[in-house]
């Protein structure tokens, strides 16, 4: 159990603390309810470019980082679809540099005109070094936009495209922070060696007086439901062909996500997992194999991709995965698979949890799902699955007209 | 009004008084010494086999790494799938890595499924038997990882630049090539793992929440073995660096960044610099406030991140540089990178950049500190490199009291431009 108190500001700041004292350090985390799926499809990349900017200075501090370091502190951010997430850890009696920092940067950030020109630089340097300059790096891309007709999942964080980021403008930068970076659609925790009276004034002091800014209210497009199999084939300068297949699945706070999260690890979540032994051990297809889903808010997807062994054709990796998948549609998990992968979410979640900055991050995350309480609640829902649950759930999830397919071949082939 | 122009009063971190938590060391029946933290609030536990079975010790490329890697793939009474399934029933990890002097055998559990873990961990040390159908898929699977990581221009720079500096002959020097795989031969990986795991040299770690039969269980399952306790090590390789200090690789046609090494050789842990240079490694490249960082990514923005460090071997170090650039700014990097050498050999660092450095370093230090698993590894650290707990005082005390003379001195004496090798590979 995950022990936290909770208080609102009066400008609607929503503030958690999690006190274990038997860290000498602490950590403030501040969690914004947007992400790049508030985008503009013309403007895509721009949540994540923003979060880069978000360090060149605020509205009273002229440097972000430097007061930080000096008070012996660390800190990072990072953007999905669907959040951008601030922390700092420190040493807990520099607690009030936390606040002063984090409070001015929600309060007005400085807008400098230098700081955007060289973070689209940073930025582009990071877009080439993840998607552009390594194999397999624009699969993402293919695979969202098939997937996603509507949806703005159908782009991912960094961007759809370099352009987008060269060409964000100062005026993009401040309305996208006073529409999304106010009091009110952000959620505070603070953790560690703290005391819950103290965080309460720190916060009043700091952030009380920074108005409540208008409540982002989200009307995204709906995607509508898939009816047919999507397919693409690819060729790139890569050494080996690949396979790719991704299923909608539901949404963060629908119950049937503990069961697609689950048949993820009976498939792939390791040595022992079905699609390892059968696929790269018994078969030697595959020289590797991977299922996994990305955890998102709303409702998003569930992937499988392996590199074939040189020499397999895609045809047969492609109908020994659809084996692998009536498996699970037409055949009841046994009662030892299902607990072996229970048991592994368990312990990974202890595992998680042992870092103070994660349960800082959890609490925040569910707090903005809706309720910080799920933290503690999750793991009966992973108990709760039954096999029935995962038999019905694959036949829904693994039905072909969800599903889109990437075949990607080495173009020396 | 609160003054938001003020920054809070801060306790300087160097005033921290830091204590590196003393481990508890008893030794087993055959003389394996066991070093445990018991800390932290989570029933979780971790015990880590260390194995003098790093590639120092093989005589053909790569055995090292494929005896490690195969640790897991079969016993005489259990097949690869049934020794996964059993840690993984219970939530278990076992892993294992494969360093220069060492490789690992490290387990990750709730404390409670212990006593199931400890005997099949037994099995796989006492006797792994390496079928012929594992080592060819381990090959093939490998061979593939090697050909898509070939395609990496951080991948080759990575190798090439440690073949420069250390000889490709050297156990820090050598690299994997796909006629290895091919090469390997099943009774190697046997002989290997008999001299080196089953008949070793061994050390144990572990930490977390300590079990009070801990000491019985891990005496009665590796206690027995025919382990041995720790070599006195010493260093038996010779460095051949390459004769050519600078190097451009076009490795890929499409290329649109260039992976940037800059690098020289620098004494281990036991040298009187290393200590200081550390400091100074960090004002260099060692964090986001840096040098290297505020001038190549803040001001020109011509990477996504630049970072100077140490390397992290027994014998012998190494310093280095290390960044991914665009293609058109690669040279241009290079050029700032010597710049800021430059500025550190010939003006000194002032009192302020210095106290934040110094801070900043005690924080991270304090943080890191933190919890079982990383108090073992700050452990760990000293013991294989063959010092005492005086080395976390010293290191500790060199933060706090280097002054900007010694840290000019020392980049006068190891920031030379014309000691590194120079690597870019497009």
């Amino acid at each position: 159990m995950i022990q936290y108190d909770r208080f609102v500001l009066n400008n609607g700041l929503r503030v958690l603390v999690h006190e274990d004292n038997s860290t000498p350090m602490a950590v403030l985390n501040i969690m914004y309810d947007v992400g790049s799926r508030d985008e503009n499809p013309e403007q895509t990349g721009f949540a994540h470019l923003f979060e880069h900017l978000m360090f060149g200075g605020s509205i009273n501090i002229p440097v972000y980082d430097e007061p930080l370091q000096m008070a012996g502190g660390e800190n990072n951010a990072y953007t999905s679809n669907d959040i951008t997430n601030y922390y700092i850890q420190l040493p807990a009696d520099n607690l009030e540099t936390a606040f002063w920092l984090e409070s001015d940067r929600m309060l007005s950030l400085a807008f400098d005109e230098k700081s955007l020109e060289v973070q689209r630089k940073v930025v582009c340097e990071e877009f080439k070094e993840h998607y552009i300059n390594k194999p397999y790096g624009d699969v993402w891309f293919k695979l969202r936009e098939m997937a996603f007709k509507q949806h703005p999942y159908r782009w991912m964080t960094i961007g759809k495209e370099l352009s987008h980021i060269e060409n964000a403008q100062l005026q993009d930068v401040k309305n996208f922070f006073f529409k999304h970076y106010r009091p009110v659609n952000a959620v505070l925790v603070v953790a560690g060696n703290v005391k819950t009276a103290l965080v309460k004034e720190l916060a009043e002091k700091w952030f009380g007086d920074i108005p409540s800014g208008e409540k982002y209210v989200r009307q995204l497009p709906v995607e509508p439901k898939q009816t047919e199999a999507r397919k693409m084939e690819v060729k790139a300068n890569v050494p080996l062909d690949a396979f790719y297949k991704c299923w909608h699945i539901y949404s963060r706070l629908d119950e049937r996500y503990y069961i697609a999260d689950l048949i993820t690890e009976i498939l792939s979540g390791g040595g022992s997992s079905r699609l390892y032994q059968s696929l790269v051990k018994e078969k030697q297809l595959f020289s590797n194999i991977e299922c996994y889903h990305f955890g998102t808010t709303e409702a998003g997807l569930l992937a499988i991709e392996g590199k074939l062994v040189k020499g397999v054709q895609m045809e047969d990796a492609e109908k020994a995965v659809e084996e692998e998948l009536k498996k699970i549609k037409q055949e009841k998990v046994s009662e030892d698979e299902l607990q072996k992968v229970k048991n592994k979410t368990e312990s990974m979640m202890a595992f998680e949890d042992m870092s103070v900055m994660n349960r800082a991050s959890s609490l925040a995350h569910y707090e903005l799902l809706g309720d910080a309480e799920l933290m503690n609640t999750e793991l009966s829902k992973f108990h709760a699955v039954t096999a029935e649950d995962i038999l019905n759930e694959s036949q829904v999830i693994f039905d072909e007209a969800n599903s889109n397919t990437l075949y990607y071949y080495a173009s020396g082939n | 009004m609160t003054d938001r122009t003020k920054a809070p009063r801060i306790k300087d971190a160097v005033e921290f008084d830091l204590k590196l938590k003393p481990y508890e060391k008893f030794t087993l029946d055959n003389g394996v010494p066991v070093y445990s933290i018991n800390a932290g609030a989570e029933d979780v536990l971790m015990v880590e086999l260390v194995f003098f079975a790093g590639n120092s010790y093989e005589q053909k490329n790569i055995i090292a790494a494929a005896v490690n890697g195969l640790l897991k793939n079969g016993t005489s009474t259990k097949t690869a799938f049934q020794i996964n399934n059993h840690f993984e029933y219970y939530g278990a990890y076992l892993s294992r890595n494969c360093y220069n002097e060492t490789a690992t055998l490290t387990l990750h559990t709730l404390s409670k499924h212990l006593d199931k873990l400890l005997p099949v961990m037994q099995e796989i040390v006492a006797d792994s038997v390496f079928p012929e159908e594992e080592i060819s898929i381990f090959k093939q699977n490998c061979k593939q990882k090697l050909a898509v990581g070939l395609k990496k221009c951080d991948f080759v720079a990575g190798r090439l630049i440690d073949a420069y500096l250390f000889g490709e002959e050297h156990p820090y020097g050598k690299y994997s090539n796909a006629e290895d795989y091919d090469a390997l031969q099943r009774t190697d990986l046997q002989d290997f793992y008999k001299k080196q795991y089953s008949n070793g040299n061994c050390i144990i770690f572990t930490a977390g929440k300590i079990p009070p039969e801990l000491e019985k269980l891990l005496n009665e399952f590796f206690g027995k073995l025919p382990l041995q306790p720790p070599p006195i090590e010493t260093e038996k390789f010779i460095i051949k660096p390459a004769a050519e200090k600078k190097y451009r690789i076009h490795n890929d046609p499409d290329g649109v960044q260039g992976a940037i090494r800059i690098a020289s050789p620098f004494p281990n842990r036991h040298h009187p610099d290393f200590l200081k240079a550390n400091v100074l490694n960090i004002l260099f490249g060692g964090f986001f406030g840096s040098r290297l960082m505020s001038n190549i990514r803040e001001d020109k923005g011509y990477t996504y991140g630049i970072h100077s460090y140490l390397q992290n071997h027994v014998h012998s170090s190494a310093w280095v540089i290390s960044t991914e650039a665009g293609k058109d700014v690669c040279e241009a990097t290079i050029q700032e990178v010597y710049n800021e050498m430059k500025d550190l050999r010939e003006e000194l660092v002032d009192d302020e950049e210095l106290m934040l450095v110094r801070n900043y370093m005690m924080g991270i230090i304090l943080g890191d500190l933190d919890g079982p698993f990383q108090l073992i590894a700050r452990w760990k650290n000293i013991i294989l490199n063959n010092l005492d707990e005086a080395y976390f005082y010293n290191s500790i005390q060199t933060i706090k009291t280097v002054t900007a003379e010694e840290l000019k001195e020392l980049a006068t004496n190891y920031l030379q431009p014309e000691k590194f090798y120079e690597l870019v590979v497009i």
